[in-house]
């Protein structure tokens, strides 16, 4: 639905060159939810701008729909009917909202509709129903500033799907809000998605937002996607920062002689029942150390750390059977050792 | 003096009346154009950007009496004469032109990038982006604005009179300071004055009222906590209190 190919941008102030993407090649299937994650400064925003031409990018293509974007952008830096054309059928969430304060709420979902050249009553008849569609009726003749972020924030949505878009971009749609009302925002956006087929293009900051409604996601740093694919792929991927950092796991070791693996469920097999066969076949004590597992889609996914009696060598036979079990095996020598993306204030 | 007065306030009126008018339809889009065509501004240009400025910076450089001056010719050739209250209107207008259009600029200027942003991403050109976002979202700063202006106006008709453009001022100078008619020159500071506060409370009141839509401040009591070392006590309440952009 939403492809990049070797997308580039570099910014030029003042004789300073800042390549804020480097390369990138994006790939939304259609009707998914598709986090984007990363630090500050990793090129996030840039990406999202660049997906509806807000921003030009450098080189590289952009196609949404099938329809190639960047053909339309023309030569100028204004954009020309068909990239506009092109952008009402995109909608796009902000972190302020950007709603005009001038306007009430009712005024501000008919806006795009405006734009579009919609007739008076088809406006205010669309805009009701979406505004009933994301749990807003009672506020339409409010202005903005009598609503609460989580509402605005509604209303932001509400005015993006005013024009029947099929893509949603959404530039931390959830940072300025409390946790509470993030998740019911997030909420709000996967039974879009499943109810209307709409694919979801998110920016975020919080892991947790990944895991409770992306089907896919990418890890930015320094303008490249460096990881990216479903979860459960993530998952696949020994070594997967991102996947170590949807899923962390911690502890230490109780003391000498004491082997720690971290066991990687992608959905094949369910956790208990392998836990306590290992432990019935070997007739071994296994200590659970951590664990961070969820469901999706009716199975278990996740990572758990735990603690076997005795040296590697000693257990190279239950964790062979760990692996027979078709689950990923990793032997955690350093446990001091944390994953990167942990560190840098990721909510938990 | 009761028909000379009130012929001179409708002088007055009719001077101030027209040069805002010119002042508003000729300085908005001047004051827009300032924004957009800067730097990273939608319809980026330089150049135009460059001879817009500096002939907004000439003008208003100029003291109002040499403006006047300058323009004799140009006066002629556009109303015919330079003398009475038709002639008056163009230096005014002129010189209020590039004085509104900054104020525009600056008001303009203070309009969140973000829903400039919000409203291309839905397909919006820059004309929508003008008239859906620019226009309304500063109007109470461009009524804020246009109240400045009117006052100015009203202040350079004064001066205005001086080359037989009539009205109040014109009035004040040949009774109060020619024939020594302080009276008469009292009643006329006085009518100013009640006109000027009249044009204040008015726009002011406007401004306010589409402040508040927009919860800009006003809202009733807003509670701030102060530190409790400074002075003026732990708790003020503060009627003014701004909110910020997350509101
Ligand atoms: N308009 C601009 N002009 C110059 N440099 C820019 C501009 N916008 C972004 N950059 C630079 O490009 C790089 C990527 O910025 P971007 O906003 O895409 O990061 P981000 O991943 O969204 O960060 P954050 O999580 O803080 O929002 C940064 O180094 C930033 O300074
Ligand atoms: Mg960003």
């Amino acid at each position: 639905m939403i492809t990049t190919q070797g997308l580039t941008k570099v910014y030029r102030s003042r004789g300073r060159e800042v390549t804020a993407l480097d390369g990138v090649d994006l790939h939304v299937r259609e009707g998914e939810v598709f986090g984007v994650i990363g630090q500050s400064g990793a090129g996030k925003s840039s990406l999202i701008r660049c997906v509806n031409l807000l921003e030009r990018p450098t080189s590289g293509t952009v196609t949404v729909a099938g329809q190639d974007l960047t053909a339309l952008a023309g030569r100028g830096a204004r954009a020309g009917r068909e990239l506009r054309e092109a952008r009402s059928r995109i909608g796009m969430v902000f972190q302020h909202f950007n709603l005009l304060s001038s306007r009430t709420v009712q005024d501000n979902v008919e806006l795009p509709l405006e734009i579009l050249g919609h007739s008076g009553q088809a406006r205010s008849r669309k805009a009701l129903e979406l505004l009933d569609l994301v749990g807003l009726a009672d506020k339409a003749k409010s202005y903005p500033a009598q609503l609460s972020g989580g509402q605005k924030q509604r209303v932001g949505i509400a005015r993006a799907l005013a024009g029947d878009p099929k893509v949603l971009l959404s530039d931390e749609a959830t940072s300025a809000l409390d946790p509470e009302t993030t998740r019911s925002i997030l909420e709000l956006l996967r039974d879009l998605n499943r109810q209307l087929g709409l694919t979801v293009l998110l920016i975020t900051h919080e892991m947790d937002v990944v895991k409770t409604v992306c089907d896919s996601a990418a890890l930015m740093e320094g303008g490249q996607i460096v990881e990216s694919g479903t979860v459960s792929e993530l998952l696949a991927t020994p070594g997967s920062e991102l996947a170590a950092a949807l899923f962390p796991v911690s502890g230490d070791a109780s003391g000498e002689d004491r082997t720690v693996i971290d066991v990687t469920f992608h959905g094949e097999s369910a956790t208990q029942p392998v836990i306590s066969q290992l432990s019935r076949t070997y007739n071994i004590d296994i200590s659970i150390l951590g664990a961070a597992m969820d469901t999706v889609g009716g199975k278990q996914v996740g990572r758990m750390r735990i603690e076997l009696p005795g040296r590697y060598e000693d257990n190279v036979v239950p964790i062979g059977f760990l692996r027979e079990q078709g689950l990923q095996v990793e032997i955690v020598e350093n446990v001091a050792q944390e994953p990167v993306l942990l560190k840098e204030g990721v909510t938990k | 003096m009761q028909p000379l007065l009130s012929q001179a306030c409708w002088d007055t009126l009719y001077m101030v009346g027209w040069s805002t008018l010119i002042a508003v339809v000729v300085g908005l889009p001047l004051g827009i154009l300032l924004v957009l065509t800067d730097r990273g501004g939608l319809l980026h240009n330089a150049v135009l950007n460059k001879v817009i400025g500096q002939v907004v910076n000439i003008v208003r450089s100029m003291p109002f009496i040499i403006l006047m001056v300058a323009l004799m010719s140009f006066t002629r050739w556009i109303v015919g004469t330079t003398i009475g209250r038709d002639a008056a209107i163009v230096p005014l207008a002129v010189g209020a032109i590039p004085f509104f259009a900054r104020l525009v600029e600056t008001s303009v200027r203070e309009v969140d990038g973000g829903l400039v942003e919000a409203v291309q991403s839905m397909g919006g050109n820059t004309w929508t982006v003008v008239r859906k976002v620019l226009v309304p979202e500063s109007l109470p700063s461009l009524i804020s604005a246009t109240t400045t202006t009117v006052v100015a106006i009203i202040g350079y008709t004064a001066m205005a009179g001086t080359v037989g453009a009539g009205g109040l001022g014109d009035l004040a100078i040949r009774y109060g300071y020619q024939r020594f008619e302080s009276q008469m020159m009292w009643i006329i500071v006085a009518i100013l004055a009640i006109a000027i506060a009249v044009v204040q409370f008015a726009g002011d009141s406007g401004a306010r009222v589409l402040h508040r839509r927009a919860g800009k401040g006003g809202e009733p009591f807003r509670f701030r906590k102060r530190a409790a070392f400074l002075p003026g006590g732990p708790v003020t309440a503060d009627a003014t209190a701004t909110p910020g952009k997350t509101g």
